[in-house]
């Protein structure tokens, strides 16, 4: 299981490029992100390789942020990969609240962030079912 | 020590109406002889002190409003010579020509006995430490606390606004235990400590004075928690004197006027009419021994209601409950009226809503819109989209139930609305512009 940085961001000029360089500047390397948008407000969601340091940096510069349980899911890198994986969830009845892709590859896997409601029993069914998916330390280091 | 002044404080109805109505004759001889203006005013009701035969007769005076402070720019009020005027307070002046208050010795002896009774009220001795973040200058608060917490031999820290990280680090060092400043100052300075990785709980602090702007019960219960304090509130304006008018007591059932100082009465803003105990409406306030500055009947524009059962701290003057809100601040949308407290007491009421609002007014084609900004804590924040909207919702339909119109609720960043050193500014009207 991963470690996710999220961020509440209202919709105003500038407020990406400030969360960014606040990460920048603190020598933090983003690996993933997505942003969910509304109309007033958006939730930039990142993958950094120095989480719990992301986590007080943005802390301390002002941003409302909070660290959220994600699996990093190794997907075959070729036509149907996150196919077979999303049947396989949904015969197991495994909601997904949100995934992204994740930028690189492990192997010659492709990456993608999986948010789902219960990360405890969805990672149970992964390794009963073989789908792998990276620990922190292995996702971090990539 | 329970009171400053027992006598007064808890004089026998009887005896303190009695007080009153003499008090009152004097200063309707008083305005009547020496203030033009009030010659005018008394003559065209053909009332002269000898006409005023019970405190009933009041009613009968003609008010007066704060447009008479500007018309009579800057000294045309006052009822004594400039060389019995020891000193001259203003207001800002920000919606017109600043209003114009002065003293004479006699009248800062008074305000010093109400203010040092106000700090006895809510529990100061003279073994307090009072720091006061009043702004002290033209602003009536800071000079008023300040001689009140003298009076009753505190020591007095005169910090006055601003310079937020300061006021903190004195307040730890210097062991304050009481401070007086706006109940939204308060809470910038809790932000402050926080910041400063200090504990609230561990300051010697124990008690707040917080007024001049309308706080609601949720506030309070907001700043005690937050603070580890007691949170009272002191009602005053700068044409009646300044703070120290009304203080709560230790009962927090309401505010106890000075009415061995001022009269005080509820009318209907729209027909002027006075109403009965218990009726909301505008506070209007007789002083009836001020001597540079008397005003009859002056319209506070603040809205309460009065309430004159025994209270169990033993004293008699009647209680105004906490002020609901400015007719000024009164915003009326789409026909509704909406007064910022009101927001206030239904976020504060949502736990993990932080107590910095905004409400911005706009008209849309024809349509008046209210919007209220609330801040995103981190009790509140959640990495999903449904969650957050679903605060949105319910802070929406929470305070839709409760104002009766149609708002839009929108989330904002932590610490992006303005915080305010002295009176915070809850409401932006840009149909006004």
């Amino acid at each position: 299981m991963a470690k996710q940085i999220s961020v509440f961001l209202e919709n105003k000029a500038g407020r990406l490029s400030r969360v960014t360089r606040v990460l920048g500047t603190a020598g933090i390397n983003i690996r993933a992100l997505s942003i969910a948008d509304t109309s007033d407000f958006g939730i930039l969601r990142l993958i950094v390789n120095e989480p719990d340091r992301a986590y007080q940096v943005l802390k301390e510069n002002g941003f409302t942020v909070s660290e959220t349980e994600v699996l990093a899911v190794q997907v075959a890198d070729s036509p149907g990969g996150l196919a077979t994986v999303l049947e396989q969830m949904h015969e197991e009845n495994l909601n997904i609240e949100y995934l992204y892709a994740f930028i690189g590859t492990s192997g010659n896997d492709a990456l993608v962030v999986l948010k789902v409601e219960d990360s405890e029993k969805t990672s149970a069914i992964f390794r009963q079912k073989g789908i792998k998916f990276l620990d922190e330390s292995q996702l971090y280091r990539l | 020590m329970l009171y400053w002044d027992k006598e007064k404080e808890c004089m026998p109805r009887e005896e303190l109406e009695k007080l009153q109505l003499r008090r009152l004759k004097e200063t309707v001889f008083r305005t009547y002889a020496f203030v033009p203006t009030y010659k005018e005013k008394l003559g065209q009701v053909g009332i002269t002190a000898e006409d005023i035969r019970s405190l009933d007769d009041l009613k009968q005076l003609p008010f007066t409003t704060k447009q008479d402070l500007r018309d009579n720019y800057p000294f045309n009020l006052f009822a004594v010579p400039m060389s019995e005027v020891v000193r001259i307070h203003s207001s800002s002046g920000t919606t017109g020509k600043p209003t114009v208050v002065g003293y004479t010795k006699k009248d800062i002896e008074i305000w010093a006995e109400l203010m040092a009774r106000a700090l006895i009220s809510a529990g100061a001795t003279k073994n307090a430490v009072i720091q006061n973040s009043y702004g002290y200058g033209l602003f009536t608060g800071g000079l008023g606390i300040h001689y009140g917490a003298e009076r009753i031999g505190a020591s007095v820290i005169p910090t006055s606004g601003g310079n937020t990280r300061r006021q903190v680090m004195l307040m730890q060092d210097f062991g304050t235990t009481l401070l007086t400043c706006t109940p939204s100052y308060a809470l910038f300075m809790y932000e402050a400590m926080l910041e400063g990785g200090i504990e609230p709980n561990d300051l010697k602090l124990k008690a707040g004075v917080f007024g001049a702007e309308p706080w609601s019960e949720s506030m309070r219960r907001e700043i005690e928690n937050k603070l580890g304090i007691n949170a009272f509130d002191i009602y005053g304006l700068s044409e009646i004197i300044g703070p120290g008018v009304a203080i709560e007591c230790s009962c927090k059932n309401g505010l106890h006027i000075a009415e061995d100082h001022f009269l005080a009465e509820i009318i209907d803003p729209l027909t002027e009419e006075v109403l009965p105990d218990g009726c909301p409406g505008e506070l209007v306030i007789t002083s009836i021994t001020k001597e540079a500055l008397p005003l009859i009947r002056y319209r506070t524009r603040d809205l309460t209601t009065l309430e004159r059962t025994r209270c169990d701290c033993g004293r008699t003057h009647v209680r105004m409950q906490k002020v609901l809100g400015r007719s000024d601040d009164m915003v009326i949308i789409r026909g509704v009226n909406v007064f910022p407290s009101m927001v206030e007491s239904v976020l504060l009421n949502i736990p993990g809503v932080e107590p910095h609002y905004l409400l911005i007014v706009d008209r849309k084609g024809n349509l008046d819109q209210l919007e209220v900004q609330v801040e995103v804590s981190e009790r509140l924040f959640s990495d999903e989209v449904r969650k957050l909207e679903e605060l949105g919702g319910l802070i929406r339909k929470d305070l839709e139930s409760n104002l009766g119109i149609g708002v839009k609720v929108r989330l904002v960043e932590p610490k992006s609305i303005p915080r305010s050193e002295g009176k915070a500014q809850r409401v932006i009207d840009k149909r006004n512009v």
